[in-house]
């Protein structure tokens, strides 16, 4: 059956585009994606991410059993309220999910994962947990929602008591804090986001969301789907599971190795494949592309290199841009920057040249330098 | 749900067609097909001079969210194709039945006009998809 999250009827209210997406019944846009594509980026537009799930950890033994689980180090994560962006691999260092990890106290660590593989996910973090003797407790009872643009975190500052205010506005890119909002909501704010832009993703609990929302719409931010939110993740150079990564790839392969910390002898699962992938090269890499010709890069196109021939990951029409990017994942090798590459993407027969470039695309509302040419 | 024109003729793939009264067809996509794709971003439209068979692929429109094939309602040969769509694809999302025109055909066979939807038709079929 599909799953419908707290803020459902709302979007329905608002007007939304309900689709399928990933078992879930969510808005994919609210009139126009390319509108609510430029609100994030010129002010502040808020998206519910309520499917993606929490899943907090307890126990003495946490933070070991996180040694474990993940390829980046929690050790990185030094003070309550800080995050950590991480893949979890499998033992032949396949990405099983990408995830945040929030460091809350010694005994408590906090999960955020993807909505569509929530199963798979929790099944493989409690096998792994019963060693450490770690108690992992899925929070469905919270809805999520990400608050995102250059305006956001003023407009949520400004819907939190007095007492908060300086103190969330002080949090650092990748800290999060409890506050209480005006009427007394507990949230959990996190400056984190899947947009390049700055702004929120606030935890609220299922009870308080409808309003929540309701107060941030009246504070100006405009709804956005997750239409928006894909074509703002790729332009800020972000992998989508399912698109760019899954258990078949390794994080080197997914351009994702500054999220690799080969530390010490840290024995997290998956590390004798990337280690010999850190030393003999993967396989495969990951290469950003703008395409000059009118059109669209589209998912699963034939993209042909020097090495040999490869595939469109995510593709689409970057608004902020004007033109089609897209993520390719090809065979390894040197490939030049721009039109030198020589890469070509078989659009419906036609190859088309397209150059390669550094990701992001965008940052903080702004080409990035040699995307535009 | 929008009106749709009493003088167009459609498929079920959403395809309209006007019959222009001098032998010519325009083509273009329902206003209900350019609410399922959402923002158009890009169209590749046939050659003027192109023969386009009735039923088969031979234009694409592309939305942010997806690529879709049009079908040529009739048989024929393309005498005009709308090129202010290169610089503005959006014309169709904002005028569909007018403006947002894709192409106009020589037919060769006037009966197979017969075989498309009216306008009543195609509103039950879209209501009949609603449910």
């Amino acid at each position: 059956m599909i799953q419908k999250t707290i803020l459902n009827d709302t979007h329905r209210a608002l007007g939304a585009k309900m689709v399928d997406f990933g078992g879930w019944d969510m808005p994919i846009h609210y009139g126009s994606q390319i509108e609510e594509h430029h609100q994030v980026r010129r002010d502040a537009g808020m998206f519910d991410v309520s499917h993606m799930t929490v899943v907090d950890l307890r126990g003495a033994r946490v933070r070991e059993f996180l040694r474990r689980l993940v390829a980046n180090s929690v050790d990185k994560l030094k003070k309550p309220g800080k995050a950590l962006y991480t893949c979890m691999l499998n033992p032949q260092g396949g990405v099983v999910d990408d995830l945040i990890v929030y460091y809350m106290s010694e005994d408590f660590f906090r999960l955020v994962v993807n909505a569509a593989t929530r199963d798979k996910d929790l099944a493989w973090i409690a096998a792994q947990a019963t060693a450490f003797d770690v108690e992992v407790v899925e929070r469905p009872e919270f809805g999520m929602i990400a608050v995102q643009g250059p305006t956001a975190r003023d407009r949520v500052i400004g819907l939190l008591r007095e007492e908060d205010r300086g103190r969330v506005g002080k949090l650092t890119r990748f800290a999060a804090a409890e506050a209480k909002t005006e009427t007394g909501v507990d949230l959990f704010v996190a400056r984190t986001g899947y947009t390049g832009e700055d702004g929120f993703e606030v935890i609220v609990p299922e009870a308080d969301a409808v309003a929540f929302w309701n107060a941030l719409l009246e504070a100006g931010v405009k709804p956005a789907g997750l239409g928006a939110r894909d074509t703002l993740r790729l332009e800020a150079g972000m992998n989508l599971y399912g698109q760019d990564m899954d258990d078949g790839v390794s994080p080197y392969e997914a351009a994702l190795g500054w999220t690799v910390a080969l530390d010490g002898d840290r024995d997290f699962v998956g590390r004798d494949v990337l280690e010999q992938q850190k030393a003999s090269g993967a396989p495969r890499q990951m290469i950003g592309l703008v395409m000059d010709e009118k059109g669209v890069l589209r998912h699963g196109q034939k993209v042909l290199t020097p090495h040999g021939e490869g595939e469109i990951l995510s593709g689409t029409f970057s608004p902020t841009l004007g033109k089609a990017i897209a993520f390719a994942r090809v065979p390894a090798g040197e490939i030049a920057a721009g039109v030198e590459g020589g890469v070509r993407v078989d659009i419906r027969g036609r190859e088309v040249p397209v150059r390669v470039v550094k990701f992001p695309f965008v940052r903080d509302g702004q080409p990035q330098d040699g995307v535009l040419a | 749900m929008s009106e749709i024109p009493g003088d167009l003729k459609f498929m079920k793939s959403h395809e309209w067609a006007r019959v222009e009264g001098d032998g010519k067809v325009t083509v273009g996509i329902s206003d209900h097909a350019q609410g399922l794709l959402g923002d158009l971003v890009y169209v590749e439209l046939p050659n003027v001079g192109d023969r386009v068979e009735a039923g088969t692929a031979c234009a694409v429109v592309e939305s942010v969210k997806a690529a879709s094939d049009v079908y040529a309602p009739v048989s024929g040969t393309v005498v005009e194709t709308n090129a202010a769509l290169a610089d503005k694809p959006e014309t169709i999302n904002e005028d569909a039945y007018g403006e947002g025109w894709l192409f106009t055909v020589e037919i060769e066979e006037a009966e197979q006009l017969n075989e498309l939807l009216g306008p009543d038709d195609y509103a039950e079929l879209l209501e009949d998809d609603d449910h």
